[in-house]
C-alpha cells in the first residue's frame, strides 16, 4: 500500500490528539471516582451489616429499621447511579466519540479500504462479514 | 391463614403435579418452536456466537435478566430470607451492585473490542494462544461449576415441586430415578437449544423465562402485599413473629457473621466470611463469561448500555421482589413447614404460591395451580440458565480454543461453529455425568465458588486489559491462573468442602482455611498475580494498546 500512515500510526495518532485526550479523561474521572464511591458505599453497608448491630437494628417507622432502610438505598443508589451515567454519557461522551469514529471511517475509506472492520481487525480469523 | 399449611395433600398434589407438567411442557413446546425458528435465521458464525447482533436493549436486557436469575436467586435467596430473615437481602443486594461494575467498566467497551467471547478482549494485545487458552480453560471452570449446581438444584427441586415423597413413585419412578430423570431431560434440552438455536434461540429462551419469572413473582407479590393491605411494616411484623425470632428476624446476623457468645475466633471468622461473600457478590458479575457474551449480541456499544440500564430495571425489580417473596413465605407459610419440606428453604416460594392460592382462588384447587405455575416457571428459569453457560462455554472452547490456538486462526468460519455445536453437546454430557455423580452431595457453594473465580481471574485480567498500558501476556496469564488456582485452592480446603457437618465430604476433615468464601483473599491475589506478571515480563505493545484504546472508547472498527 502507498499510503503515508498505516492504521497503527493512525490509531496513534488519534490516541495523542487533544479531541480523544479530553475524551478519556471525560470519561475516565466519571467512571473512576464512581465505581469507589458506590463500592466504599456498598463497603459501607457490608460492614455495618457485620459490626454496627445495635446501630442496623435502631426501628424507625413501625418495623422498618436502619438496615432495612440502607439496604433498600443501595437499589435507590444503583437506580440513580445507572440513570446519571447513561445521561452523562449520551450528553458528554457519545457526541464525541462518535465524531471521532466518523473521522476514522471516512480517512480509512479514503485509503480505500474495503471496510473499516477488515482494516482495523488484526484478528486471526478469515473476516466475510462486515461491520455491523 | 393458618401458617402451618404443609405442601400438598394428596389430591392436590396430583392436580398440581399434572399441572406443573403441563405448563412446563407448553413451555418447552413453545421455546423448541423458537429454537427450530432461530436456527433457520442462523447461518455465520456472528449468528451462532452472538444472535447476528440484531437484539434490541430491551430485548438483550431482558435475556441478561434471563440469564442471571437463576434457580438460586429466585428459589434460594427467597428461601433464605424466609428461614433467616434479612441476613438472605444481602445477596440480592450484591447480585445488584454487581451490575454498575459491568456498566461502567465492561460492558461497552467489552462490545467495541471483542467479537464473540471474554478471550477476544484479553488477547488483544497479547500473544494470542496462551492467553486465549488461559480464557478457556477459565470460563470451563467457571461454566462447569455453575452449570453443575444449577443441574443438581434441579434434580433436587423435582421430587419437591411434583411432591414425590419417599417410598411412593411417580410414572413407576421413585424420588432417586426422578432426580436422574430431570438432571438428564435438564441436559438435553439445553444441548438442544444451544446446539440447535444458537445464541438466537437461547436468547428468545431467556426472554421468554424472564418474561414468565417477573410476572408469576409480581403476581405473587402483590397477593402478599394485598393480604397486609399494602401495608410493609405489618408484613415485616407477621414474618418476625411467625419466624419465633422476633426483631432479630429483621436484622442483620442470623445467617451472616453470626456472634457466638465466648468464641472470639469463631465470631471473628463469621464476619471475615459476611464479607467476603460481599465483595464476591460484587466483584464476580462483571467476570462471568456467560454474562459477557450477552453483550455481543446488540448492535453498538450505546445499544450494549441500554441493555444493561434494562437489566438493572428488571433485575433491581425482581430482587424487590424476593424480599416480598421471602418474608411473605416466613409469615403465610412459617419456618417450620418449609424447613419440613426442605431444610435449606428452597421450596418457600413454591409454598408460598400454594398459600396464597389456597387464600385468594378458592381453597384447594387454587392452591394446586398456583403451585404449578411458580413450580413450572422454577423449571423454566433453570433451563434458561444452564443453556446460557454452555452456550458460552462452548463458544470459548470453538473460538478461542479451536480456532486460535489448535488451528492458529486458519479454521473457516463453517468449521468454528461446527466445532462450537459438537463442543456444547460434549460439554452437556459431561455436566449431565457430573451431576449425576454429585446430586448427592452438597454442592450449593459451587455458585459462589464460580463467582468467586470469575472475581479472582477473569476480572482483574479483563481491567488491566481495558485500562492498563503496560498490561502484558505474562500478566494476563498470572492474573487468570493466579485468580483462578487461589480460589478453587482456598475452597478445596474451606470448611465447605471438609470438616463441618454441611460439608461435601461431612465425614472427612483435611481444612485449614476457616472461610467459606475465598474471595476476601482470593480476588486482590489475582491483581497482584496480574501486576507482578507484567511487571516481571519486558513485553509491552504500545500501538495495539494505541488500537485497543481507540477502538474500544469510540466503537471504531467494532463487530
Amino acid at each position: 500500500m502507498t499510503t503515508e500512515t498505516t492504521p497503527t500510526e493512525k490509531y496513534l495518532e488519534v490516541q495523542r490528539s487533544d479531541e480523544f485526550a479530553g475524551l478519556r479523561r471525560k470519561l475516565r474521572n466519571f467512571i473512576f471516582p464512581v465505581t469507589v464511591a458506590f463500592f466504599l458505599w456498598y463497603a459501607l453497608y457490608v460492614l455495618l451489616s457485620a459490626y454496627a448491630r445495635g446501630f442496623m437494628s435502631v426501628k424507625l417507622i413501625g418495623n422498618i429499621n436502619v438496615a432495612l432502610l440502607l439496604g433498600l438505598l443501595q437499589f435507590v443508589s444503583t437506580f440513580v447511579i445507572a440513570w446519571y451515567y447513561s445521561r452523562f454519557a449520551a450528553r458528554e461522551i457519545d457526541p464525541t466519540a462518535d465524531k471521532i469514529r466518523e473521522d476514522l471511517t471516512a480517512g480509512a475509506a479514503a485509503r480505500g479500504a474495503a471496510t473499516p472492520a477488515a482494516r482495523a481487525d488484526d484478528a486471526p480469523e478469515t473476516d466475510t462479514e462486515a461491520a455491523k | 391463614m393458618e401458617p402451618h399449611l404443609y405442601l400438598a395433600a394428596e389430591a392436590t398434589s396430583s392436580t398440581s403435579r399434572t399441572l406443573t407438567i403441563t405448563l412446563f411442557l407448553i413451555f418447552v413446546a413453545i421455546t423448541l418452536g423458537i429454537t427450530i425458528w432461530a436456527s433457520r435465521q442462523t447461518k455465520t458464525a456472528t449468528d451462532f456466537y452472538a444472535g447476528g447482533r440484531s437484539f434490541s436493549g430491551f430485548q438483550n436486557g431482558m435475556a441478561i435478566g434471563g440469564d442471571y436469575m437463576s434457580a438460586a436467586s429466585f428459589l434460594g435467596i427467597a428461601g433464605l430470607i424466609a428461614l433467616y430473615g434479612y441476613d438472605g437481602f444481602l445477596y440480592s443486594i450484591g447480585f445488584l451492585v454487581a451490575w454498575l461494575v459491568a456498566l461502567l467498566l465492561v460492558a461497552e467497551f467489552l462490545r467495541n473490542s471483542g467479537r464473540y467471547t471474554m478471550a477476544d478482549v484479553l488477547a488483544f494485545r497479547m500473544r494470542q494462544r496462551p492467553v486465549r487458552t488461559a480464557a478457556s480453560v477459565s470460563t470451563i471452570v467457571v461454566s462447569i461449576f455453575y452449570l453443575i449446581a444449577q443441574m443438581v438444584g434441579a434434580g433436587a427441586l423435582v421430587s419437591l415441586l411434583l411432591g414425590i415423597k419417599p417410598g411412593t413413585t411417580f410414572l413407576g419412578m421413585d424420588a432417586d430415578t426422578a432426580k436422574i430423570a430431570t438432571i438428564i431431560l435438564v441436559g438435553a434440552l439445553m444441548i438442544v437449544y444451544v446446539v440447535v438455536g444458537g445464541m438466537k434461540g437461547t436468547t428468545y429462551v431467556q426472554i421468554v423465562k424472564a418474561f414468565m419469572l417477573m410476572t408469576g413473582a409480581l403476581l405473587m407479590v402483590l397477593l402478599v402485599l394485598a393480604h397486609y393491605k399494602f401495608n410493609l411494616s405489618s408484613l415485616l411484623g407477621d414474618a418476625a413473629e411467625q419466624s419465633g425470632k422476633g426483631s432479630a428476624f429483621l436484622e442483620p446476623g442470623l445467617r451472616y457473621g453470626v456472634e457466638t457468645a465466648g468464641d472470639a475466633a469463631k465470631t471473628f471468622y463469621s464476619k471475615m466470611d459476611l464479607l467476603s461473600l460481599g465483595i464476591a457478590l460484587v466483584l464476580g458479575t462483571a467476570g462471568l463469561p456467560h454474562i459477557l457474551t450477552r453483550f455481543y449480541t446488540v448492535p453498538t456499544s450505546k445499544i450494549a448500555r441500554k441493555s444493561v440500564l434494562w437489566a438493572i430495571g428488571i433485575i433491581g425489580t425482581f430482587y424487590l421482589f424476593t424480599l416480598a417473596l421471602g418474608f411473605g413465605a416466613a409469615a403465610l407459610v412459617g419456618g417450620k413447614a418449609i424447613t419440613a419440606q426442605d431444610k435449606a428453604g428452597n421450596t418457600a416460594a413454591p409454598q408460598l404460591a400454594q398459600a396464597l392460592g389456597i387464600d385468594y382462588f378458592g381453597g384447594d384447587t387454587g392452591g394446586a395451580v398456583l403451585l404449578a405455575i411458580i413450580a413450572a416457571v422454577a423449571f423454566a428459569t433453570i433451563l434458561a440458565v444452564v443453556a446460557g453457560l454452555t452456550l458460552a462455554s462452548s463458544s470459548s472452547v470453538a473460538h478461542d480454543f479451536y480456532a486460535s490456538v489448535m488451528k492458529r486462526g486458519q479454521a473457516s468460519e463453517r468449521d468454528e461453529v461446527r466445532v462450537a455445536r459438537i463442543s456444547a453437546f460434549i460439554i452437556g454430557a459431561v455436566a449431565i455425568l457430573l451431576s449425576i455423580f454429585a446430586q448427592s452431595l452438597n454442592v450449593a457453594f459451587l455458585v459462589a465458588l464460580a463467582f468467586a473465580v470469575a472475581a479472582s481471574g477473569n476480572l482483574p485480567a479483563i481491567l488491566y486489559s481495558l485500562f492498563w498500558k503496560r498490561f502484558n501476556t505474562s500478566g494476563a496469564l498470572w492474573a487468570i491462573y493466579g485468580g483462578l488456582l487461589s480460589a478453587v485452592v482456598l475452597v478445596f480446603f474451606s470448611p465447605v468442602v471438609s470438616g463441618s457437618p454441611t460439608a461435601m465430604f461431612p465425614d472427612s476433615d483435611w481444612h485449614w482455611f476457616p472461610l467459606s468464601n475465598p474471595g476476601i483473599i482470593s480476588i486482590p491475589i489475582g491483581f497482584l498475580c496480574g501486576w507482578i506478571g507484567t511487571v516481571i515480563s519486558k513485553e509491552t505493545d504500545a500501538d495495539k494498546y494505541a488500537e485497543l484504546e481507540v477502538r474500544s472508547l469510540t466503537g471504531f472498527g467494532a463487530h
